[in-house]
């Protein structure tokens, strides 16, 4: 047993935050908000060809995955990042893991879909009834939202719940397409946690109030503790569920991406609305990036499932063994 | 990150499980909660077991008759002897985790010879004498005066919280011998024989009722200067070394008792009823129960990479912070889970009807406790934002 990153999984995640520290500053992301492009097709290209689509492919795995989704997350790279990974697992949309595709999700919920980035995505996948399903996206009639939460998740609603597919994954290879989704879905919201944590941690070095750094107050640095704290328990989840979809654990691999799905969803929403408020006014300003944390971590609190939704998943399970 | 065992450490695992079946079917039941001669008994008696078939200081270095294990094979005795139901480590917790491991760091070979082997096989309990009831989260500002009198040290003072003194033979203790320096380099640590003249023990009734805490008052009690380990002045860092023999796996046994703890409330749960019917039809307390167990399980494998990395590092560093700051919490809110779906039966600690009640109405109380045992909440927190996070220190004097 050896629950730590090993040379080249730390060699990955340099590689990875590199690669983001270049190529997706966080200014440029924003500047794109509220254009018909959030996504930058070339960007987009410069993922596929760095491997992010296509780590399981080239002989990686999913600890693999969830180690270079954390670091999407803490760049708020915009885009359907899991489901395009996932895609790219499957011959019929092979080439998204070249980038050729941006796969998005569709996933009906009561009476309507709220699709993101409906200008850009190219197909969707939907997960029913233990099947996965490829959805044409210009099949659907969409209504574009005119003012979006997250602009970098902008989306648009149908309620077009029965839209034409093709079945594109059944039985033990649907299973592991949704687990595996859902977990990097949750390692990207470790990723916006750690940002949160990091950008508030940083002004609360530099801001003064009362003549002394705000981090020097107890009231202040206790935030940032909470907020360390579950993004490290959070991320503890989430390996350990890679661990387990991997073989490389003895633990029920649905279980433990549950798990990773309840604590990254909810160390995402604290992270996001404690980073706004230890930056105090500033805070609640467009400018500042804390406010594009919590957004990010609303959008993925809702994608394939709530921390709700999960918990209660993860309650069920304590009546089965 | 592999979470699989070698196979190494599943022929240990193997072989301590089938040890484990051969021994504890002679294990006496066990005694009442506050029949501290029974109790001291019966775990004098496991630790003996222990150390007759090798177990004992599972985690010591061998040189000192321990076992000399790895993090991880320490992981995997507690685990095995928490799902056996297996005697705990009770009295002996001292003496094994905290007062030998000093003892072997910074203890001379005549101390470590008359005091090590007594502490493996169970003869000798210890207590602690660190806390006072002026010292506690500024724990180096204590005031128990040792003034030097010859071969002696004449020792003054009260101290708080200290498990089991009223059975205990000896007594791990800071106390001060110096006044005018500044407060950490005054203190030196000492072994204190609790049968010496001057010791007055009083049991401490804490809110759970009755508890093994005691408040211990020294009346120029005679510690002779042969039982001083380290130098004098230099014991805050000797107490400082029992922390570095931490591999994170302080709170196993415990976790796994949290574990089943979660899955007995729910099937609690699914047998009382509310006006609206069973109380396990309530999405809320689903939802807060199986975040609970979530997080339960997100902290079992934050175990497994602290003991990964005191294995890959020798330490666990803050990550021992984090974890115990999460847990507690945990416990905290599980604690009150379980009174609000007790509801009027929280007003028991007798089981009530035919159900278990009574436990967990006394876990909720005990776990009132945890946020404050061992550094608390606030002291965790600003160690997690002052050591991991790089924020100005609070102000020390």
């Amino acid at each position: 047993m050896d629950f730590w990153l090993t040379d080249d999984q730390a060699d990955l995640q340099a590689g990875i935050r590199s690669f983001l520290d270049g190529r997706y500053d966080l200014e440029v992301t924003a500047a794109r908000e509220e254009t018909d492009a959030v996504i930058d097709p070339a960007g987009w290209s410069d993922l596929a060809e760095m491997g992010v689509f296509s780590l399981v492919r080239d002989g990686l795995d999913l600890r693999a995955a969830a180690i270079a989704f954390e670091e999407l997350g803490r760049s708020l790279v915009p885009g359907p990042l899991a489901a395009t990974f996932v895609a790219a697992s499957c011959d019929a949309l092979a080439s998204a893991a070249d980038g050729a595709r941006i796969v998005g999700l569709f996933e009906p919920q009561g009476e309507l879909a709220m699709v993101e980035h409906p200008m850009q995505v190219t197909d969707l996948v939907w997960f029913a009834d233990g099947e996965v399903r490829h959805v044409d996206p210009a099949t659907l009639s969409l209504t574009p939202v005119t003012r979006d939460l997250d602009p970098l998740s902008p989306v648009a609603s149908t309620t077009d719940l029965a839209p034409a597919f093709d079945v594109i994954a059944t039985g033990d290879d649907a299973r592991r397409m949704h687990s595996d989704a859902t977990l990097l879905t949750a390692a990207v919201a470790v990723g916006v946690s750690a940002a949160a944590t990091d950008l508030a941690t940083a002004y609360a070095k530099e801001r003064e109030q009362f003549g002394r750094p705000i981090g020097s107050f107890q009231a202040v640095k206790h935030l940032l503790a909470e907020m360390f704290t579950k993004t490290d328990v959070a991320r503890a989840a989430v390996h350990a569920a890679a661990c387990a979809l991997d073989g490389a654990s003895n633990e029920d691999p649905t279980h433990t991406v549950s798990v990773a799905k309840v604590m990254a969803g909810d160390a995402a929403l604290f992270c996001g609305k404690t980073g706004i408020q230890v930056h105090g006014g500033m805070g609640f300003t467009w400018e500042v990036h804390a406010q594009r944390y919590w957004k990010r971590a609303v959008v993925l609190d809702a994608t394939l499932g709530s921390s709700d939704h999960h918990a209660e998943l993860v309650a069920a399970s304590l009546l089965s063994s | 990150m592999d979470l699989r065992y070698t196979d190494e450490e599943q022929d240990f695992r193997h072989e301590l499980r089938s040890w484990l079946q051969s021994v504890l079917g002679d294990v006496p039941p066990e005694p009442e909660r506050h029949d501290w001669a029974g109790r001291r008994g019966w775990d004098s008696a496991w630790q003996r077991t222990l150390f007759d078939a090798g177990y004992a200081g599972i985690n010591w270095p061998a040189e000192f008759g321990g076992r000399g294990a790895t993090p991880t094979e320490h992981l995997i005795f507690l685990e095995e002897t928490e799902r056996a139901k297996a005697p705990y480590v009770g009295m002996n917790f001292v003496g094994l985790l905290h007062a030998g491991p000093t003892l072997i760091v910074e203890a001379t070979d005549e101390q470590k010879d008359h005091h090590l082997p007594g502490i493996l096989k169970g003869d000798h309990v210890w207590c602690q004498g660190f806390s006072e009831p002026g010292a506690g989260s500024d724990l180096a500002s204590l005031s128990c005066r040792a003034i030097r009198d010859g071969d002696d040290y004449i020792v003054s003072g009260q101290k708080i919280w200290t498990s089991f003194a009223h059975v205990a033979d000896y007594c791990e203790m800071l106390v001060r011998t110096d006044t005018n320096v500044p407060k950490h380099k005054g203190i030196s640590w000492v072994i204190m024989d609790m049968l010496t003249p001057g010791i007055d023990i009083r049991p401490l009734r804490t809110m759970e009722g009755s508890t093994e805490f005691c408040e211990m008052f020294l009346d120029e009690v005679r510690i002779p200067v042969s039982s001083r380990v380290g130098d004098e002045n230099d014991g805050w860092r000797v107490a400082m070394t029992t922390l570095s023999f931490e591999r994170g796996t302080a709170f196993v046994s415990e976790m796994l008792q949290t574990m089943e703890l979660c899955r007995d409330l729910a099937t609690l749960a699914t047998k009382i009823t509310r006006s609206s019917g069973v109380a396990w039809e309530d999405a809320g307390l689903r939802r807060d129960l199986g975040r609970v167990t979530a997080e339960l399980d997100a902290l079992w494998a934050l175990t497994r990479r602290n003991i990964s990395e005191a294995t890959r590092t020798g330490l666990v560093g803050a990550g021992g912070s984090v974890f115990k700051l999460a847990y507690t919490d945990l416990r905290q809110r599980l604690g009150e889970i379980a009174l609000h779906l007790l509801d009027r039966a929280s007003l028991s600690l007798d089981d009530i009807g035919e159900l278990p009640t009574g436990e967990h109405v006394q876990g909720r109380i005990h776990g009132l406790s945890m946020t404050i045992a061992a550094g608390t909440t606030q002291v965790q927190k600003n160690i997690i934002s002052e050591r991991l996070l790089g924020l100005p220190k609070e102000p020390r004097v």
